[in-house]
């Protein structure tokens, strides 16, 4: 965005960016909500999915939003309202910081700043204030203990995230996710730089871990434990209705979209297809579009395993982070970091 | 990043409109932590109290990156809202669920806190003053990660690995005081 927007005064510029990062949150939320949970999970199902509003089905999360717009927004009797009422936009905040560090071509991109990945995840880990805002001010005890349980898991897979992604920042030798792509895209495998370096390979073992933690980050099927329903009704969304549970549930897809971005980008070599220049002009015009079908390439596993698979006990998932995942990415970050000086 | 291209020209003083800018957010930014500061001792909702920890902290987090120290600013989200305050919150949601007015929370210990802090305060402000009273921020270059991680490995080795071992018998500490068997 950068060159579009060399001459336009601090107001128009921000205006712009507002609209467009408005439109990178949204967008691909809606996406993963039609192709994933409306329809693959259908056909995973042996069932149609909705088929009315519009062709295939396509107008149903329209006719969704407007049914959740009108409906009443209650907020219980003893609950705190200032901080019931807040918690949805902590989360929401939380996303839209998110969407900031991931650049979508060589020139497009919300912010180019030094530390990048780390914005990045310090910025993620908001979330977490919001949903424990969410289950203590709604007074009610599957609430609270849904909060409690989501805190727990997300402090939990917060931490294999963040050594998972520190192998990328080893390897790439720069924390800037704009510099990881272009890393990326001029690597070298072995002397053979044909398909660039996308770190899926060199990094296999960070790329899943990354994509369990983002997995239980999105307390998504297997990782549920937070909103199980046969147990605590929905968690820290049960009192919620209308526009504040949209919100909430906005934020939980829209992650979904971003953080499936941020592996394509971190692992899969973001906007760079092999094959063009990675200082091509064309980029700035396809690389979104790049982007987006790697993202839903990532999402589309993420959704894969969130129908497939029944959920972890709550020790389980304690033990995998702690036991598992953290020695795994420990081990891993020592490894890259050998081979980094040795090569 | 354009911001700090045109700082790099500027006199502090009497440079043009992006020191302006800059002190109004940080006059703005100032008055909002020192609101939430004070309602922060003084509310009687523990919960509520934490919350507007975030605030103060989200207001520091600011004003470093204001000052061009983004790895710092950055940091400060990640460990103290992101990890500090969310520990403070859960410690506080599992031992006391109950919503509204801690009851057990009269003023008894007000007087002394209050003279502990303001000690704290002064000693703070008269260290700062002391060293720092004639020193001014180098507009030229804005910290860059790069050059943080850099002296940290090189320079600041020593006491690194000091606060890492410290830390490491914190930890070690931690897990000690709390196993059962």
């Amino acid at each position: 965005m950068s060159v579009v927007l060399a001459d336009l005064a601090y107001w128009q510029e921000t205006t712009i960016r507002l609209l467009v990062g408005l439109v990178a949150v949204l967008l691909p939320a809606g996406t993963l909500v039609y192709l994933f949970l409306f329809k693959m999970m259908s056909f995973m199902q042996s069932r149609l999915g909705p088929m009315e509003a519009g062709p295939y089905g396509s107008l149903q999360l329209l006719a969704e939003v407007g049914k959740f717009l009108q409906k009443e927004d209650i907020v219980p009797q003893a609950a705190d309202r200032l901080i019931f009422k807040l918690a949805p936009f902590v989360v929401l905040v939380s996303t839209f910081l998110l969407i900031l560090v991931i650049p979508a071509g060589p020139d497009l991109w919300f912010i180019d700043v030094d530390t990048g990945i780390f914005l990045g995840l310090a910025v993620s880990s908001i979330s977490v204030i919001g949903i424990l805002m969410a289950g203590w001010a709604s007074s009610s005890k599957y609430s609270l203990l849904g909060a409690l349980r989501a805190t727990g898991q997300l402090i939990a897979y917060e931490l294999p995230m963040i050594l998972a992604v520190v192998g990328v920042v080893i390897q790439a030798g720069t924390l800037n996710v704009q510099e990881i792509v272009m890393a990326q895209a001029t690597g070298e495998i072995f002397g053979f730089g044909g398909i660039g370096s996308p770190y899926v390979i060199t990094q296999f073992v960070g790329f899943l871990i990354f994509l369990i933690a983002v997995q239980a980050e999105l307390t998504q099927p297997p990782f549920d434990m937070p909103v199980a329903e046969s147990e605590l009704v929905t968690g820290y969304l049960t009192e919620y209705s209308g526009i504040r549970f949209l919100m909430f549930f906005i934020g939980e897809f829209a992650t979904a979209a971003i953080f499936s971005a941020l592996a394509a980008t971190l692992f899969l070599g973001g906007w760079y297809v092999p094959g063009l220049e990675a200082t091509d002009n064309l980029f700035n015009v396809i690389g979104p579009i790049i982007l987006l079908g790697k993202m839903l390439l990532v999402a589309f596993f993420i959704f894969w395993f969130r129908f497939t698979y029944p959920r972890f006990r709550e020790d389980q998932l304690q033990q995998l982070a702690w036991k598992v995942l953290i020695p795994l990415s420990l081990v891993n970050i020592v490894i890259t970091g050998v081979l980094k000086v040795v090569f | 990043m354009s911001v700090y291209g045109e700082m790099a020209g500027l006199d502090p003083l009497t440079g043009g409109e992006v020191v302006v800018a800059q002190n109004i957010a940080f006059g703005l930014i100032a008055v909002i932590m020192l609101f939430s500061a004070l309602r922060m001792v003084t509310t009687r909702n523990v919960v509520h109290a934490a919350l507007y920890l975030v605030i103060v902290l989200a207001g520091s987090a600011a004003i470093f990156i204001l000052l061009g120290a983004e790895f710092v600013g950055v940091t400060q989200v990640l460990v103290y809202i992101g990890a500090i305050v969310v520990l403070f919150l859960f410690g506080i949601m599992l031992t006391r669920g109950a919503l509204g007015v801690d009851e057990e929370e009269k003023g008894e210990q007000r007087l002394m806190s209050c003279l502990v802090a303001g000690l704290l305060a002064i000693v703070t402000a008269g260290a700062l003053i002391n060293t720092f009273s004639d020193a001014e921020l180098t507009r030229s270059s804005p910290s860059t990660t790069a050059t943080v991680g850099d002296s940290i490995f090189s320079q600041f080795i020593i006491p690194f690995e000091a606060i890492s071992v410290l830390l490491l018998a914190a930890l070690i500490g931690a897990i000690v005081v709390a196993r059962k068997d």
